[in-house]
């Protein structure tokens, strides 16, 4: 994660109280009082209580916490579902606590777009017509959203199911409705409540994988809830641990799994297994340092010099690793193939188990490289075993 | 100190025990008052008022009259091959259009042809009334708690107020004839559309109308676009039953003029004409049926996709 993209979200000192004059309890909450005590003595539910935290273009952000800590309430707070008893919230810079009605539908319409636990999909429309919902509300011309909403069902995999409705479907294709739904509208920002905890594990599996590499392409803001560490720790680029409407930790995977803040988180860590519930994503160091060559004298003439070994990728991609020594040996005329390393390149999205037994078998970092062939980082081996080691 | 309470209880007990044994109500003298003047005064209101109201339902009754006469004037097989089309064209069901034929031919075959047509155009009109006037009731009660609260005892006294008794100031104002006649089916009939259009829209899946707004849908096109189409099914249901408590008033309605089949069910009780009561009874049975049968298969038809969702 480059730490200096830009901040997209922000939320400060927000609090969320239920009841019928949240206003008068608000003091005593902010002076501390336990969610027990709130509701023992004045009948209110402390949903969330001094919230800050920020959220960066461009990144998946999960929320993280089990079932009643406050998760479904936060993300509500986003697209002002649910409007916050005290605390700011601003978008792009945007206070949204001061949108109007008519501006608050617009920046709904245009900003965000949300995924639902149980899908939300309206069963009286098909599924083009779901996925086109967003874009059909805004007043687009139903010959201009059909074609981009059933070539985001192409995108999700759903080809062929245009005139099928909602009832007729699966729970992972109707997830997958879901998110072709909230694709389609092209806002910036996704907001995905549980989205993938209604569905079965391997299918769950499935989704998270394809999110992760639609994300690849897309670049996305992605507020991602779930009640599971595991899928946190696969897709979250940070991670924010909530605990009966109080935030206990934000951090990268890595933070939460070998620095967690207090025993609440560590209870959850603990639990894990991390060669299974990291991914390539959250280990590897973001590089698009390589060497493109077609035949050796262009490798030797640009090796650079400060490298030990270099990926090399020529305009079919990646082809394999070449050393330093290799690099001043060998003879001009020799084909560059015969003399590349073949080390295996992985993916963003592949667990770490997988790439594991890869690792071991070299004894250069792994390249990583996205759908197109392009090289996004490298995967070391240290860094890896740093991971695994229990702490 | 303590004997103070009985000694009070005492006296008052000796001045005057008759409450006890008798309920202590107002003088007969006092309710008559009370009954003269509110008596009067509805009088003077529809006195100053009955022809102004009087007009303002004058459309209503040129369509009441322009429509039962075109059912009745129109040659009989125009008219049955109209609601034959009707029903196909609502159920898709060759079986139900069978049933409907047969019915209809029947009725016209034991001489009740005219009489069914003017009930049918009644029922048809207080439907429609009914609908147009529910449906938006129903919305503004499932939009605001506070309407709920005010409404839900108005239906409930609609609902269990002998229809006599709110005839009579129709009557009153209105005199005798077709539109006090359909005041009265109306008033009758139309809480459960009104009942179940509120239950209905409270109903919708909450997600669904969630990620409606999440989208950017305004308050319009929530309404029109998610709550009225989930809701469909339940208010099907309730305009369904509200045909079916029309057409239980045809007869009481027949007291205050209306035609109809309801006035020959009238005149065999007051006469002890069993077998044309009983043939009168049938032909509405058989209206029942049908509308009933056609409505439900159509809500069904139009729903088919909704099965196995949450809104049932
Ligand atoms: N509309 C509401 N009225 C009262 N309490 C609520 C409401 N919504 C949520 N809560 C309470 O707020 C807390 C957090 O709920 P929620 O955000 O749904 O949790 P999560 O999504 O993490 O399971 C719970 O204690 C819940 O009972
Ligand atoms: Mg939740």
């Amino acid at each position: 994660m480059d730490n200096n993209r830009e901040t997209l979200i922000e939320i400060e000192g927000l609090y969320q109280i239920f009841g019928e004059e949240p206003n008068d309890v608000l003091p005593q909450v902010k002076a501390g009082a336990s969610k027990e005590d709130v509701l023992a003595e004045t009948g209110h539910t402390v949903g969330l209580r001094d919230i800050n935290l920020t959220i960066k273009r461009g990144e998946i952000f999960v929320i993280m916490g089990l079932s009643g800590s406050g998760k479904s309430t936060l993300i509500r707070h986003f697209n002002r579902l649910i409007d916050p008893t005290a605390g700011k919230i601003k978008v792009d810079g945007e206070n949204i606590m001061a949108l109007s009605p008519k501006e608050l539908i617009t920046f709904r319409r245009h900003k965000m777009a949300m995924v639902f636990q149980h899908f939300g999909l309206m069963p009286h429309r098909n599924v083009v017509d779901n996925v086109g919902y967003g874009l059909s509300i805004k007043g687009e011309k139903k010959t201009d959203w059909v074609p981009k909403a059933t070539q985001w069902l192409d995108t999700v995999g759903l080809a062929g199911y245009e005139e099928q409705y909602p009832s007729q479907l699966s729970g992972g294709q109707q997830q997958r409705v879901g998110l072709a739904r909230a694709l389609c509208t092209d806002a910036e920002i996704l907001l995905m409540d549980e989205a993938f905890s209604a569905l079965d594990p391997l299918i769950r599996s499935e989704m998270q994988e394809q999110l992760i590499e639609l994300q690849e392409n897309l670049q996305k803001t992605i507020i991602f809830i779930t009640h599971d560490l595991d899928e946190a720790l696969r897709l979250g680029d940070r991670i924010a641990v909530l605990k009966d409407g109080k935030l206990v930790q934000i951090g990268t995977p890595v933070d939460i799994m070998l620095r967690p803040a207090d025993d609440y988180v560590k209870a959850f860590a603990s639990d894990v297994n991390r060669a299974r519930a990291l991914s390539v994503q959250t280990v590897m160091t973001p590089s698009t340092e390589k060497l493109d060559a077609n035949t050796v004298k262009e490798a030797k003439a640009n090796f650079p010099q400060d490298k030990e070994y270099v990926f090399v990728f020529n305009n079919e991609g990646y082809q394999g690793v070449l050393t330093k020594e290799q690099a001043t040996t060998l003879d001009d005329e020799s084909p560059l193939k015969d003399a590349l390393h073949p080390v295996p390149s992985v993916r963003k999205a592949n667990l770490l188990q997988k790439v594991i037994p890869l690792s071991l078998n070299t004894r250069f970092d792994l390249p990583v490289v996205n759908k197109a062939g392009e090289l996004t980082g490298r995967l070391e081996a240290r860094k890896l075993a740093d991971v695994l080691s229990p702490s | 100190m303590a004997r103070y309470p009985a000694l009070l209880f005492e006296t008052l007990f000796m001045i005057d025990s008759s409450w006890l044994t008798e309920f202590p109500d107002m003088s007969r003298r006092d309710l008559l008052a009370i009954r003269q003047t509110l008596d009067s005064a509805y009088r003077t209101f529809s006195r100053a008022y009955g022809q102004s109201i009087e007009d303002f339902f004058n459309p209503l009754l040129h369509f009441l009259i322009w429509f039962e006469d075109l059912l009745i004037q129109t040659p009989w097989w125009i008219v049955l091959a109209a609601i034959v089309g009707l029903v196909y064209a609502a159920t898709r069901s060759w079986r139900l259009c069978l049933g409907v034929l047969a019915s209809f031919l029947a009725i016209g075959y034991f001489g009740m042809w005219e009489d069914t047509m003017r009930t049918l155009s009644i029922i048809t009109v207080c439907t429609i009334l009914s609908i147009c006037i529910g449906i938006p009731i129903g919305i503004l009660m499932a939009g605001s708690d506070r309407a709920r609260s005010i409404i839900t005892p108005l239906l409930d006294i609609m609902q269990t107020m002998p229809a006599f008794v709110y005839l009579i100031p129709v009557v009153m104002l209105l005199g005798i004839g077709k539109i006090p006649g359909v005041i009265a089916v109306v008033i009758y009939a139309i809480p459960p559309v009104i009942r179940l259009t509120n239950l209905g829209i409270r109903l919708v899946n909450k997600e669904t109308l969630e990620a409606a707004t999440a989208y950017g849908a305004t308050a319009t096109q929530r309404l029109f676009g998610v709550q009225i189409p989930l809701a469909m099914p339940t208010i099907m249901a309730g305009i369904n039953q509200t045909i079916m408590m029309a057409l239980a008033m045809v007869v009481v309605a027949s007291m205050i003029g209306v035609k109809g089949l309801g006035q020959p069910v009238l005149k065999s009780i007051t006469n002890q004409y069993f077998t044309l009561g009983l043939l009168n009874g049938l032909a509405i049975v058989a209206l029942a049926i049908i509308f009933d049968r056609v409505s439900q298969t159509y809500a069904k038809r139009a729903q088919r996709h909704m099965e196995g969702n949450d809104n049932g």
